[in-house]
C-alpha cells in the first residue's frame, strides 16, 4: 500500500499540461485548441492546490486556483466569441487555413 | 553778360546738339520733318556761340573763365593718396573763337544738307549724326581737362565714323569707316599712355594744373627725357585725328561720306581737333617733342602736296590738300609759332569747308560725277559756284586782300626764323616749297573743273547751278575769307584784332634747359609779354618784307604753272607726265602708302593672327585635348572602381540579406500553431541553457 503524495500529483498536472500543449500545437479545429488550453490551465490549477495541500501556505493555493477557474470562464467565453466571428469572417474554424498574420 | 551768363550758355551749346541727336533719332523714324528740329537746335546753338565770341572777345578779352566741380574723390589710396577727378569748362579766346568756327561751318552745313541729302532713305538720320557730332566737338573744344577731352576725342571719332559709312550699302564707304575708325585707334592709344602719364606724374588731368606743376619743375621721372615722351605722345593723338603721317591713310579715303560731312569733319572742325589739341599742351611741350611735332607737320604737308598733283577724283584732290594743311598748322606749332598755327586753323576751317562745299555743289550740279576730268567749262553753268570756288582758291593759294595770305605768311615767317634760330632750314624750305605746290594743284583743280571746254558735252548739257541752300553758304563762307574778318591790314596780320587781341600765345612753362632757346621764361608777374626773346621778335620783323615778297612770289608762280598746264595748254602735262612716268606713278599712286601698309601692316597682322590661330588650334587645343583624354581616363578607371567594387559590395550586402531573408521568411507562417511551437521550442532551449 502507498500514500499518495506530491509527486503523484505533480505527475498527474504534468501529464495533464503535456496533453494540453499537444492538443494546442496539433488540433486543426480552433474549439479543439481552446479545450487544449483549459487543459493547460486546470494543470495549472492542480499543481497550484498541489502545493497548497503539501507546502506551507495556507488556503493561497485554492484561492489562486479560484481565480484562474474564473478566469478560465471569462477567457472561454471571450475566446469563443473570437471563433464565432472567425466562423463568420472565414466560413471555418480550421486554424491552419487562418493565416492573415503571414505576410 | 557775366561769367555764371557765360559758363551757362556754354553749357547750352554743348548739350543742345546732343538733345537734337537723342530727339532726331528717337522720332526720326515716325515725323518725316525732323530734321527742322536740329536745324532749330543748330542754329540757337550758332547765336549763343555767336554771342560768346562777341562779349568774350569784346569785354574780356585777357579773362579765362574756369569752371569746375569735382567728379571723382578718393581718399587714401595706396600711391596716389588724395586725389580729385574735376571735370569741368575753360572759356579763353582759343576756345571761345573755336566754338563759333565749329558751331558756325555746322550750321552752314546743316542748312546746305538740306538741299544736298534732299531724297537720301535716312535723311533724318543724317542731321542727327551732324548733331552729335557737334556736341561732341563743342565738348573738346570747351573741356579744360584731358580726360574729358579724351572722351569727347573719342566721340567725335565715333561720329565721323557713323558720317563715313553713312552710305554703308556701298563697300567701300564701311570700308572708309573702318579704316578711319581702326587708323585713329592707333593714334589715339599713344595718347592714352600720354594721358597716363600725366595722371603718373600730376595726379590731375585739369591743363592749368599740368602746367603749373611743369612750371615748378615737377617732370615724369624727374627727366626731361620723359617729359619729351610725354609730349610726343600726346601729340599721336593728334597725328591720327589730323591725318598727320604716318597715320594720313585714312583722310582721303573718308571722301566716300557725303560731301556735306567732308566739309564739317574732314575738312574744318573735327581733323582740326588734332591741332587744337597741341595748341592746348603747346607750354608743356619740350624743344624735342617740338622738333619732332614740325618734322612730323614738315612731312605730313609735303607728301600728300605731291600727292595731290595728280588726283583727278575733285574730293581727293581737296582731301589731301587738307592734310597738307594740317601739316601747316601742326609745323607751325612745331616751330614755336602757337599764334599762327591757331591762326591758320581757323582761317583754313572757313575756306575748306567752302572749297568742300564748292566741291559738292559741283558733284550736285553734275548728278554725282566726281571725275575731273569729266568736267571743264562749267564757269557759265555754275556762275556762284564758280565765283566763290575762286575765292577759297586765292585764299588757300595764299593770294593777298584773303586770309589765307595772313595765316600762311606768318607760318612761312615761322618757319624762316626756326631755320635762322636753330639751323633746320630744311623746314622752311619743305614750307616754302608746299606754298608753290598747293597754289599749283589748286588752280589746276580749278581751271580742270571750271575753265576751258566741256569733256563731256553729255554731262555739261545736264549741268545746272545748285539750289539757293547751297549756294548761301557758299557766299557767307566766302566772305569769311577775306582778310577784313581778321585785321584791317590785308598784308600783315600782326596788327590785326585777330592777332592783337584775340589769339594770345601762352608762355613755355619746360625747365629752361629742354625747350627752345628762343622761347622767353613767364615773368614772375602777370604782365602781359612776348613769349619770345628779343633776338627772336627782331628777327621775325627783319625777315618779314623778304618772306612776304617770297610767298607772294612762290604763289604766284604756283598760279602761273597752273595756268601755262592747264589753260593756255603751253606746255603739255600729259607729255610732261611721260617723261617723269616713274615720278607721275609714284604720285598718281599715293606714294604706295596703302599697299606699303598693306602689305606691311595688314599682312602682318594677318600672318600673327594665322601664326596664332596656329598656336591656339595645336598647342593651347593639345593642351585642353590632352587634359580632356586624361579626365575621361581617369573617370574611366574611377567608374570601374564604382561599377565593381563599391555597386559590388553594395550587391554582395544585398545578396546576403536576400539570402538571409530567404532563409528566415521560412519562419514566417501566418499560423499561430507554429509560432507557437517557436515559443515553446525556445522555452526549453531558455531552460536548458539557464537550469
Amino acid at each position: 500500500m502507498f500514500t499518495i503524495g506530491l509527486t503523484h500529483f505533480l505527475v498527474i498536472s504534468g501529464l495533464l499540461f503535456s496533453l494540453g500543449v499537444f492538443a494546442v500545437l496539433t488540433r486543426k479545429n480552433a474549439i479543439m485548441v481552446l479545450m487544449g488550453i483549459e487543459f493547460i490551465l486546470n494543470a495549472a490549477n492542480i499543481n497550484f492546490i498541489a502545493f497548497s495541500k503539501f507546502g506551507r501556505f495556507g488556503v493561497q493555493g485554492e484561492v489562486v486556483a479560484l481565480f484562474v477557474i474564473v478566469l478560465a470562464a471569462c477567457e472561454a467565453a471571450i475566446a469563443l466569441a473570437i471563433v464565432l466571428n472567425i466562423y463568420k469572417q472565414f466560413a471555418t474554424v480550421n486554424v491552419d487555413e487562418i493565416n492573415n498574420l503571414k505576410n | 553778360m557775366n561769367e555764371t551768363l557765360m559758363t551757362q550758355l556754354s553749357i547750352l551749346a554743348l548739350f543742345l546738339p546732343l538733345a537734337g541727336f537723342f530727339f532726331t533719332v528717337l522720332f526720326g523714324k515716325k515725323i518725316k520733318s525732323m530734321y527742322l528740329f536740329e536745324i532749330v537746335i543748330i542754329t540757337v546753338v550758332m547765336i549763343i556761340a555767336a554771342l560768346l565770341a562777341f562779349f568774350k572777345l569784346g569785354y574780356y578779352p585777357d579773362a579765362v573763365f574756369i569752371s569746375e566741380f569735382t567728379w571723382i574723390k578718393i581718399n587714401n589710396l595706396p600711391v596716389f593718396g588724395d586725389f580729385s577727378f574735376n571735370l569741368g569748362f575753360k572759356l579763353d579766346n582759343i576756345s571761345i573763337i573755336m566754338l563759333f568756327v565749329v558751331s558756325a561751318i555746322s550750321t552752314l552745313v546743316h542748312y546746305y544738307s538740306i538741299a544736298y541729302m534732299k531724297g537720301d532713305i535716312r535723311y533724318n538720320r543724317f542731321f542727327a549724326y551732324l548733331g552729335i557730332f557737334t556736341f561732341s566737338m563743342n565738348g573738346i573744344v570747351l573741356t579744360h581737362n584731358l580726360l574729358m577731352m579724351y572722351v569727347f576725342w573719342e566721340l567725335v571719332g565715333l561720329s565721323s565714323y557713323l558720317l563715313i559709312g553713312f552710305w554703308y550699302e556701298k563697300k567701300s564707304a564701311s570700308d572708309a569707316a573702318k579704316k578711319a575708325f581702326i587708323v585713329n585707334r592707333i593714334g589715339d592709344m599713344g595718347m592714352l599712355l600720354g594721358i597716363l602719364i600725366v595722371f603718373l606724374t600730376y595726379h590731375t588731368f585739369t591743363f592749368d594744373e599740368i602746367f603749373a606743376q611743369v612750371a615748378q619743375g615737377v617732370i615724369p621721372f624727374n627727366s626731361g627725357f620723359w617729359l619729351t615722351v610725354m609730349g610726343i605722345l600726346l601729340f599721336c593723338g593728334a597725328i591720327g585725328k589730323s591725318a598727320q603721317f604716318p597715320l594720313h591713310v585714312w583722310l582721303p579715303d573718308a571722301m566716300e561720306g557725303p560731301t556735306p560731312v567732308s566739309a564739317l569733319i574732314h575738312a574744318a572742325t573735327m581733323v582740326a581737333a588734332g591741332v587744337y589739341l597741341t595748341v592746348r599742351i603747346f607750354p608743356m611741350m619740350t624743344g624735342d617733342a617740338l622738333l619732332f611735332v614740325a618734322v612730323i607737320g614738315m612731312i605730313s604737308a609735303f607728301i600728300p602736296a605731291t600727292i595731290a598733283l595728280t588726283q583727278t577724283d575733285i574730293k581727293r584732290v581737296l582731301a589731301y590738300s587738307t592734310v597738307s594743311q594740317l601739316g601747316y598748322m601742326i609745323m607751325a606749332i612745331g616751330v614755336g609759332s602757337y599764334v599762327y598755327g591757331f591762326f591758320h586753323l581757323v582761317t583754313h576751317a572757313f575756306f575748306k569747308a567752302g572749297l568742300f562745299l564748292g566741291s559738292g555743289s559741283v558733284i550736285h550740279g553734275m548728278h554725282h560725277e566726281q571725275e575731273i576730268t569729266e568736267m571743264g567749262g562749267l564757269r557759265k553753268k555754275m556762275p556762284v559756284t564758280y565765283i566763290t570756288f575762286l575765292i577759297f582758291c586765292l585764299a588757300i593759294s595764299g593770294v593777298p586782300f584773303f586770309s589765307g595770305f595772313l595765316s600762311k605768311d606768318g607760318i612761312l615767317a615761322a618757319t624762316a626764323n626756326f631755320g635762322i634760330f636753330t639751323g633746320h632750314w630744311l623746314i622752311p624750305v619743305v614750307a616754302f616749297t608746299v606754298a608753290i605746290l598747293t597754289a599749283f594743284y589748286m588752280f589746276r583743280l580749278l581751271i580742270l573743273t571750271f575753265h576751258g571746254t566741256p569733256r563731256n558735252q553729255h554731262k555739261y548739257d545736264h549741268a545746272h547751278e545748285s539750289p539757293k541752300l547751297m549756294i548761301v553758304p557758299l557766299v557767307i563762307l566766302a566772305v569769311f575769307s577775306f582778310f577784313f574778318i581778321f585785321t584791317p591790314n590785308p598784308f600783315s596780320a600782326q596788327s590785326g584784332w585777330a592777332l592783337s587781341t584775340w589769339i594770345k600765345p601762352p608762355h613755355s612753362v619746360v625747365p629752361e634747359f629742354a625747350r627752345y632757346s628762343f622761347l622767353a621764361t613767364a615773368p614772375a608777374e602777370g604782365v602781359s609779354e612776348s613769349i619770345y626773346t628779343e633776338a627772336y621778335t627782331e628777327s621775325i620783323h627783319h625777315i618779314h618784307y623778304s618772306v612776304l615778297f617770297g610767298s607772294l612770289l612762290l604763289a604766284g608762280i604756283g598760279i602761273l604753272f597752273a595756268y601755262l598746264f592747264y589753260q593756255y595748254k603751253k606746255i603739255n602735262a600729259d607729255k610732261l607726265a611721260n617723261a617723269v612716268t616713274p615720278l607721275y606713278k609714284f604720285s598718281r599712286n599715293k606714294w604706295y602708302f596703302d599697299e606699303l601698309y598693306g602689305a606691311t601692316f595688314v599682312n602682318g597682322t594677318i600672318w600673327l593672327s594665322k601664326a596664332l590661330a596656329w598656336f591656339d588650334a595645336t598647342i593651347v587645343d593639345g593642351i585642353v585635348n590632352l587634359a580632356a583624354t586624361v579626365t575621361r581616363l581617369v573617370s574611366r578607371i574611377s567608374g570601374a572602381f564604382d561599377n565593381y567594387v563599391v555597386d559590388g559590395l553594395v550587391n554582395l550586402t544585398a545578396t546576403l540579406s536576400g539570402m538571409l531573408g530567404l532563409i528566415l521568411r521560412r519562419f514566417q507562417t501566418g499560423r499561430v500553431q507554429v509560432y507557437l511551437v517557436f515559443v515553446l521550442f525556445s522555452i526549453i532551449v531558455l531552460i536548458l541553457t539557464f537550469a
